[in-house]
């Protein structure tokens, strides 16, 4: 979350547009993404590699068959 | 610790100053270098081509001198002694990486065999004109330590001393030989390898997860390791903390230059080598280095011969100059005569550290040949009046 | 391996985090597909060495917990040359930006592919000097606006993989950074190769290049990646130049084998020397 710098590259690739920015912000100002699609997250981790500031990666959740993305601090 | 007998070519050899380093550099470990031809230093390398796969290394001849002067301390990170080989030209190009060399503290020796400059000047023909740059051609605030041979003997000798150094301070060494002495062919007795003393490498024995690169437990050098240890440091040119981590801050740069500094200031007396002669009841003190001390001996004989008080101080560790000492016999002499294959550049230093306490002659030549001993003979009188 | 925490985690200085690059840069997302690339590869992280150059891909040296050297501007070749010369057991990687590599270190970068010398090099082209301010680069597209080019560049821009691999490169690709997927699976590709392997990255500089320009930010960047590039595997190089809009030729377009230069020095030495040929010892300097 803090080291997002809401560049938006994981809210465009994320191929099942899991994600959008949020109207929140962190520390630095910025609207880092949040999940709106929590269901719809594959685990792929697209978003974690294209995201330049290392803020960002998917997961499938583990004894779950929710899939979550989870935010780096 | 002794030196490795593979490297050591024990005996009695007749052979050229040039000649003479490449054995030194072997016999003090040195298994790698990186060079580019330059008049009058190629000999060095090209013996080293020759004679290094026979004893266990690499020799690369690079695209140009930039490439040299870096190339070899990757082998040094790499583990390795390495060394370059160059003349006034070359010199110049490889000053950023001289600066790099002292920033990250890379150990490595960087010769010089000086010719007449500046720019593409005498090829063939000697000078001492680098003096000033050895000390002072990289930007910023360093200290490198610099050797001056006189002869091939100590251009065997003299390059080990380098190497040692290089592993003590954890410094660039810039080695200051001259055309002449690089040309000159006279005998050089090569020891056996357990009469030779050479300086390991400064390794770590911290455990991976405690090793400070840049740290210092009150010794002002600090210790290395190599790459593919799994100490996973970083190297930076950037001003960096103990941890080799950039910080670009005032006071991070105040305490790792003055470290720079001091850890070559604090180490002066087993850094500097002189050749006294006659001091004690001196009037006139002649200061030499290299081919040019050769010359100045004559002149000084002849000067001894006209009932002249003369003694003989040869720097053979020109940089860090030896203040104190020149500061001491400033108290007690008339004046000292600096001959130098240049317009004045050492003796700037003599009367610097002199300080007005007695009277400083230089006795320039612009290069191209040496002085002839009657130069030099002339102004010791001159000094003696 | 826990899959809570980001892969590209272990492999950073967290204590230097965050980065020093802009919002929209897309080095970050190169050093995530170095990072898949090291866990695919099974890499011992011990044996590989990281050298750099100056500039904001430079940078990358600094951030990765590797055995990590930060040179000078232009000589990160050479000196990643002299490690692996000095230890020929390390995995050498040469992580550096466009203006670096071909400009000020151009020179070094054709002599190494010319060698063979047995390196990886990652070069992130964003078409600029971007870390001292957005200056024209050799890779600059023609007509850009840069800030010493004020008036547009004049000057037609290297084709680095046309360059590299008439100079003997034995592996050349080019991905965006958007193609993060085929950009990991090209970087394992040439840690299993031997010798002088190059991977251009177009990415975007979105405060200066795209900027000055009027080309978007980095999002509309990556869109103009997605939308302009072709993949065309085995490409001529000579037809993959870039222009400023125009299409961008993406993929695997030189894959060959020749002797690396270690290789190429050891036959040649053990056949001149014979029983008087000594290899290098792995502790040359105890």
């Amino acid at each position: 979350m803090e080291r997002c710098k809401a560049c938006g590259f994981c809210v465009e690739f994320c191929p099942t547009k899991v994600l959008a920015l949020s109207s929140a912000f962190n520390s630095k100002g910025y609207h880092p993404p949040h999940v709106v699609n929590p269901e719809k997250c594959s685990g792929c981790d697209l978003c974690g590699m294209y995201c330049p500031d290392f803020a960002i990666h998917g997961h499938k959740a583990a004894q779950s068959s929710t899939k979550e993305v989870s935010d780096e601090s | 610790m002794k030196a490795d007998p593979r490297g050591v070519l024990t005996g009695v050899h007749f052979i050229d100053g040039d000649h003479a380093c490449c054995e030194g550099a072997l016999a003090a470990g040195a298994r790698f270098a990186a060079g580019y031809p330059i008049t009058p230093s190629t000999e060095v390398v090209e013996r080293f081509a020759s004679r290094v796969p026979t004893v266990g290394g690499t020799f690369i001849q690079m695209e140009d001198e930039l490439a040299a002067s870096i190339t070899l301390q990757g082998a040094v990170w790499g583990g390795a002694k390495a060394f370059t080989v160059t003349s006034g030209p070359g010199f110049s190009l490889m000053m950023e990486h001289i600066g790099y060399a002292a920033m990250t503290e890379t150990p490595c020796v960087f010769v010089d065999v000086q010719r007449g400059g500046p720019s593409t000047g005498l090829p063939t023909l000697p000078a001492q004109a680098d003096m000033m740059q050895a000390r002072w051609g990289s930007h910023g605030d360093y200290e490198v330590i610099a050797l001056c041979p006189n002869s091939p003997q100590e251009c065997f000798d003299l390059t080990i001393k380098a190497f040692n150094l290089a592993e003590e301070f954890r410094v660039p060494v810039m080695f200051m030989m001259d055309e002449v002495v690089g040309h000159m062919t006279e005998k050089v007795v090569i020891p056996s390898a357990d009469e030779i003393e050479v300086v390991p490498r400064r390794h770590t024995r911290a455990p991976v997860d405690q090793y400070l690169p840049y740290g210092t437990n009150g010794d002002l050098v600090p210790e290395m390791a190599h790459a593919g240890e799994g100490y996973k440091f970083h190297v930076t040119g950037l001003t960096h903390d103990e941890r080799g981590y950039p910080n670009m801050t005032p006071q991070t740069q105040d305490k790792l230059v003055r470290r720079l500094q001091q850890k070559i200031r604090d180490g002066a007396d087993r850094i500097t080598i002189l050749e006294e002669d006659s001091l004690n009841d001196a009037e006139v003190v002649v200061v030499s280095y290299g081919i040019t001390s050769r010359v100045a001996q004559r002149a000084i004989d002849l000067a001894r011969e006209q009932g002249l008080r003369v003694g003989k101080l040869r720097l053979i560790t020109a940089w860090p100059f030896p203040d104190r000492q020149i500061s001491e016999l400033a108290e007690r002499v008339k004046a000292f005569v600096v001959p130098e294959l240049n317009l004045g550049q050492m003796v700037r230093e003599v009367a610097r550290a002199v300080n007005g306490k007695a009277r400083t002659f230089s006795v320039p030549h612009a290069g191209g040949s040496v002085h002839h001993p009657e130069e030099i003979l002339r102004v010791i009188v001159e000094a003696s009046r | 391996m826990s899959d809570l925490v980001n892969p590209v985690e272990q492999f950073l200085r967290t204590d230097r985090m965050p980065h020093i690059w802009c919002p929209g840069c897309g080095i970050g997302t190169t050093v995530n597909c170095f990072a898949r690339a090291l866990i695919e590869s099974k890499i011992d992280l011990d044996s590989l060495a990281l050298v750099s150059g100056i500039g904001c891909t430079g940078r990358v040296a600094g951030y990765v917990k590797l055995d990590s050297f930060h040179t000078t501007h232009g000589r990160a070749i050479p000196f990643a040359t002299g490690l692996k010369l000095a230890n020929p057991k390390l995995n050498v990687v040469v992580y550096s930006g466009d203006g670096d590599l071909s400009a000020i270190g151009g020179n070094h970068l054709i002599h190494a592919a010319r060698r063979n010398i047995d390196l990886k090099v990652i070069c992130v082209n964003n078409l600029i000097y971007a870390m001292t301010g957005g200056q024209t680069a050799p890779t600059t597209p023609d007509h850009a606006i840069t800030s010493t080019s004020p008036y547009g560049t004049c000057e037609p821009a290297f084709n680095l993989p046309h360059l590299v691999e008439a100079a003997g490169a034995v592996y050349v690709a080019r991905w965006t950074t958007f193609h993060v997927r085929q950009l990991a699976r090209s970087i394992a590709e040439a840690f299993r190769k031997k010798g002088f392997s190059f991977i251009e990255v177009i990415s975007p500089c979105p405060t200066l290049y795209q900027r000055r320009n009027k080309l978007g930010d980095g999002l509309e960047t990556m869109q103009y990646y997605k939308e302009k590039s072709k993949v065309k595997h085995g490409a001529p190089t000579s037809e993959v130049g870039l222009t400023m809009t125009g299409e961008i030729i993406v993929g695997k377009f030189v894959d060959r084998d020749r002797p690396d230069y270690q290789t190429m020095l050891r036959t040649q030495l053990a056949a001149s020397l014979g029983e008087r040929f000594v290899e290098q010892t792995e502790t040359v300097c105890s």
